[in-house]
């Protein structure tokens, strides 16, 4: 058997010295970036009441990209009064075939301009363009597309033969996927004949007001969709304003809480998309390398600023050095640096507090004994970067195995027996997602049923699409988006 | 599970007889089907992903250069003369007289009876003799005429032989056979280096061609290759990805590095650049050289070439500008 | 506690009356507090003493409840459905008992007491019946835009704490515990505070039932010394308010928001033919996906 027997040692070879791909930035030349931005109410774009503004930065460079109005109570009512009379004038009297004929049109113009909002995307989120260009933009595009379709089928839609829309809704979105976000918030909305009135995040406003400007284009009737910048007061006055009908709200499980005790005894209907720590759940017979993948997609995509991140990684004890081992040599090979940079697979932390938090959770994960890996990976000087980041031997107990840390973060732990493994995976107030990884059928749709998590990705993770609703058990929200499901949420049903 | 039990091949921690596991179907049965399961999808979105990959620049004239050297120029037809064979020869080891001259290629690959015509053709160059043999290319012929096959082009003066498996005992799940026409033909070879053809387009699944990339390993395969180019599909990114994964793997647990031989299909340098980047981040930059992974091509070296020029120059070129031999 | 069946003629046999107690996990506890309440009629006559659950005692009926859901909720539909039936056919044999008690607790002359048990018994058959049709209704397969399968799937809350309605003893009970168990969660109910008496001879009936114990507890008492720990205990996964007056919703659902339950406080009424809000609201909607390949 001397094939298979080590032959004499491959002699070093010239050639193998590593090939570095060049850089490639992709042109920011696409966008303009205006120095200053307003509100955008009643179809105009204009300075908050009071003046206020804040600074709205490239967390690659922390240079400044624009100064961006705050939006005070003012404006909030302001906001409310224009969508309540979008809604009650023009927005809800509309036949529902004219309501999809403006969403299609949305829909084409973010096409259009895909380049352009994948650009300003990069700049202000500091995710790479890679996925700003493949999956942000398109999707956001794609959700347009889907809910125009249902605009004039409500009553198709099995809530009933009248389903009326629910007046204005309140919507407050995360900095993770600014504009993919306002399109799962906005899109349901206006296909069900709601108007809106949207509050970004503070640190990603550019891409929401880049929307706004699209609205405008599209001829959509001023005052169907309104969007506020601001920071977490701003989102907390347009909840409590006491004419919205509707909130909608994704961001941390804490703010969620106090948005439901907010409108406890009020009739606004509330839907929640919150935090996650979901279990990755890797068996002995998994297709190792598509798991590796898997785990990959699902921890350090988007620099692990997804609520559905795989942050658990749950590896069977008997493959726990091989899927690791296997897992460490991948992450080698990831590009952290340049967003704009196409072959960059690790942009920049969103923000300094992010940072800040990432940084004191994962030093908790020190504290408590367990094992930190990176692989080698220079960060940049300037701007806010953290390297892809393993802990091993995490055991259920320690922070970083329990608190959602949002960041490049894995914590691994192992199980024995797939009854251990969904005690572990269930383990959690969250309930969002939770991955699967085996080669046996039968194990999966068991795993499936008994896993409490909104969304269960298995032999893949980390999908998403218009027509599947997304959203999570417990503390990780109510309510759904995507899909049928998801048109729900905007209507009396 | 599956790399556990093949990690006891590895030498100093046989835990059975590899032998004896390697001579019946039923002990390759275990082996092969105890490989992890490769799931479809996965692997075209793994591919997908690292086809977005964006090589400009230095890094791109640095890949084909790479890619040139990898080239097997290849012609296999029923019309193939020895002229046909003399002048792919002769642009094999120049390319293209630019300045810089573009390097020659790895080696030209040609049915048996022209290899003493390409073994002249290239003599006082590196560039290599490779030839096709057991039956190429359906390999549908009795053992001793594949072994004849083999022992025609090696005493011709082949440094290279490109054998196919026989895919219809593979599929029968005739491993056994599989495995030991492998090793007769590694022994028919004496020197002369072996690829082992997988046919993967006749595989049809990417667990196929996982196992049949181990059991050619495992007997002894110097390259396995993706196809014959007689059949369609021939190479894909994903079949090279999980061949890729199983180089890596086999070195891992065998201690020996086999290479990867991609053909069929591969007509431009993008398609070229984007195999490059599948051995750069599957295999890793250990399999960057001509002696673990070719490009088995015809037309593809003219686009390699055309590419090169415009890296240069900054202009684009055109076909004129290149020989057609 | 007038007898008044035996009142003329004291001669005869001495009636035999029932202490009505605590439905947790299957057994029958008096309140671990030890405290009792008088149940009076509509007229003013004192029917019984009920007992008062405590804080304990509705903790121990989430216990009950939780221990209770990985099983029924595991169980098959047409199980859950046919567990449903069971309950309406027993219900049926003893309808002149149930009819008897609705009177005394509610006032009500003969026939309409005799409709509101059947009413009770039809919620029973009507909910029985969506048991395994639910899925296919609140369900859905999604066509993605890739090669995968992706279906949704409606799956149980997980233990639901339901207020009954203060003003129907058997009818508004039955009205909002059948839709949520049917779909696998399990319930903590805390009856209606002054008629609970067939709140507990119901919790007879689903003990003799195949009703597995802890799928309902069934909690007398104090309306508002329970319904504001049920909605801040922890481990309760929704809260139906239905029986709870308008004015004290808003506490309870700040209280709810601790961890994020699920409030049904939806305005469908129970004492009309149901829909289907409320058998949808405790319903958590999975989706799953996986690839399609070779």
């Amino acid at each position: 058997m001397s094939a298979i027997e080590p032959t004499q040692a491959a002699p070093a070879d010239q050639d193998a010295l590593a090939w570095e791909y060049a850089p490639a930035p992709e042109s920011r030349d696409i966008v303009t970036i205006a120095p200053q931005y307003g509100l955008f109410i009643d179809g105009e774009f204009r300075p908050a009441a009071e003046g206020a503004t804040f600074a709205t930065l490239n967390p690659a460079s922390e240079e400044k990209l624009a100064e961006v109005a705050k939006a005070g109570p003012a404006d909030v009512d302001a906001a409310v009064t224009a969508a309540r009379h979008a809604y009650d004038r023009v927005w809800g009297p509309m036949p529902g075939a004219e309501r999809a004929k403006y969403l299609y049109r949305i829909a084409r113009v973010l096409q259009e301009r895909a380049r352009e909002f994948a650009v300003l995307e990069s700049l202000d989120n500091g995710k790479p363009i890679r996925e700003t260009r493949d999956v942000d933009i398109p999707l956001a595009a794609a959700h347009f597309f889907y809910y125009a379709g249902w605009a004039d089928k409500l009553e198709y839609a099995g809530f009933g033969l009248d389903p009326r829309p629910l007046g204005v809704a309140g919507q407050v979105i995360p900095w993770n996927f600014p504009l993919l976000m306002a399109a799962w918030k906005l899109a349901p909305a206006l296909a069900a004949g709601n108007t809106c009135v949207l509050k970004p995040a503070e640190t990603t406003p550019l891409t929401a007001l880049l929307l706004a400007e699209v609205c405008q284009q599209v001829g959509l009737p001023p005052g169907v969709v309104n969007v506020l910048t601001g920071a977490g007061e701003t989102g907390a006055a347009v909840v409590t304003h006491p004419d919205i009908d509707k909130i909608a709200f994704t961001g941390s499980t804490e703010v969620g809480k106090q948005i439901a005790a907010a409108a406890a005894g009020t009739s606004k209907k509330v839907t929640l998309e919150l935090g996650g720590k979901a279990a990755n759940v890797v068996f002995d017979d998994a297709p190792v390398e598509q798991a590796v993948e898997g785990i990959v997609n699902g921890i350090f995509f988007n620099q692990g600023h997804v609520c559905c991140a795989g942050s658990r990684l749950l590896v069977q004890e008997s493959v726990a050095d091989i899927v690791v081992e296997r897992l460490q040599r991948r992450l080698t090979t990831l590009r952290l640096g340049d967003p704009l940079d196409k072959n960059t697979d690790i942009g920049a932390i969103n923000s300094r507090e992010q940072l800040d938090k990432i940084t004191e959770l994962s030093a908790a994960g020190d504290a408590e004994g367990a094992r930190r890996w990176s692989p080698p990976c220079p960060l940049p000087g300037r701007g806010y970067w953290f390297p892809p980041t393993v802990f091993t031997g995490v055991s259920q107990s320690h922070r970083i195995a329990r608190e959602e840390i949002f960041g490049p973060v894995l914590s691994v732990l192992t199980f024995r027996t797939p009854e251990e493994a969904v005690a572990k995976a269930n383990n959690t107030p969250y309930g969002l997602s939770a991955g699967i990884w085996t080669d046996k059928g039968s194990r999966i749709l068991w795993m499936a049923q008994r896993l409490r998590a909104g969304v269960v990705w298995a032999n893949t993770y980390n999908r998403f699409d218009p027509a599947s609703p997304f959203g999570g058990y417990q503390e990780s929200g109510y309510g759904r988006e995507g899909g049928r499901h998801g048109l729900a949420a905007y209507l009396d049903a | 599970m599956g790399i556990e039990s093949l990690d006891r091949l590895a030498p100093g921690r046989a835990e059975f007889d590899v032998a004896e596991v390697a001579t019946s179907d039923a002990g390759l049965r275990q082996v092969l089907h105890g490989l992890p399961g490769v799931d479809q999808v996965g692997v075209q979105e793994r591919v997908a992903g690292l086809a977005t990959r964006s090589v400009k620049k230095d890094s791109k004239l640095r890949a084909l250069d790479l890619a040139i050297r990898m080239v097997d120029l290849t012609t296999l037809e029923g019309a193939d003369t020895p002229g046909k064979v003399t002048a792919m020869c002769a642009k094999a080891r120049h390319p293209d007289l630019a300045d810089p001259p573009a390097p020659p290629v790895a080696a030209v690959c040609v049915y048996p009876d022209l290899v003493p015509v390409a073994r002249a053709g290239v003599a006082g160059s590196d560039v290599a003799v490779a030839s096709v043999a057991t039956a190429f290319p359906s390999g549908r012929a009795s053992l001793a005429v594949k072994l004849a096959d083999v022992r025609d082009a090696v005493s011709a003066g082949a440094d290279e032989v490109d054998m196919v498996i026989d895919r219809g005992a593979f599929l029968a799940g005739r491993y056994g056979q599989v495995y030991a026409e492998i090793r007769a033909v590694r022994e028919a070879c004496g020197p002369a280096h072996l690829k082992v053809i997988l046919e993967t387009g006749e595989l049809a699944t990417l667990d196929n061609v996982s196992r049949a990339s181990w059991l050619a390993m495992m007997a002894g395969a110097d390259f396995i290759k993706t196809s014959t180019g007689k059949v369609t599909p021939a190479a894909t990114p994903a079949v090279a990805l999980v061949m890729l994964a199983a180089v890596r793997d086999f070195e891992l647990t065998a201690g020996r590095r086999v290479g990867v031989k991609v053909a069929g299909g591969i007509r431009t340098a993008k398609d070229a650049i984007r195999y490059l980047v599948l051995v750069n981040e599957t295999a890793g930059p250990a399999w960057l050289t001509p002696r673990l992974f070719r490009i088995g091509a015809s037309t593809l070296l003219n686009d390699l070439l055309m590419q090169r020029t415009k890296q240069r120059t900054g202009r684009y070129s055109g076909p004129d500008y290149f020989t057609v031999d | 506690m007038p007898d008044r069946a035996n009142g003329d003629r004291p001669q005869t046999r001495l009636g035999v009356r029932k202490t009505y107690k605590l439905f947790i996990g299957g057994a029958f506890p008096r309140s671990e507090s030890g405290r009792s309440y008088p149940v009076h009629s509509p007229g003013g006559d004192l029917l019984a003493f009920a007992a008062k659950a405590s804080r304990k005692d509705l903790r121990d009926a989430v216990v009950a409840a939780r221990g209770a859901f990985a099983g029924w909720s595991g169980a098959t539909a047409y199980n859950r459905g046919q567990v449903l039936y069971r309950v309406a056919e027993l219900m049926e044999g003893r309808a002149a008992q149930f009819a008897a008690e609705v009177k005394a607790a509610e006032g009500l002359r003969r026939g309409p007491a005799d409709a509101v048990v059947a009413a009770a018994i039809d919620r029973w058959v009507w909910y029985a019946g969506w048991s395994d049709k639910v899925a296919q209704v609140a369900g859905a397969a999604n066509p993605v835009a890739g090669p995968y399968f992706n279906f949704s799937v409606p799956e149980p809350t997980g233990v639901v704490a339901v207020l009954a309605p203060a003003e129907s003893s058997l009818l508004g009970l039955v009205s909002v515990l059948a839709p949520a168990i049917v779909t696998g969660n399990t319930a903590v109910v805390v009856a209606s505070e002054h008629r609970p008496l067939p709140s507990v001879t119901l919790a007879e009936v689903l003990a003799t039932s195949d009703v597995p114990p802890g799928v309902v507890n069934v909690l007398t008492g104090i309306r508002a010394e329970l319904a504001p720990v049920a909605a801040a205990h922890m481990d309760v996964n929704a809260l139906d308010v239905t029986g709870a007056p308008l004015g004290e919703r808003g506490a309870l659902q700040v209280a709810a928001a601790c961890n994020l339950k699920r409030v049904y406080a939806d305005h469908e009424r129970w004492d009309e033919p149901p829909g289907t809000r409320r058998l949808l609201s405790p319903l958590e909607i999975k989706t799953v996906w996986h690839p399609a390949g070779i």
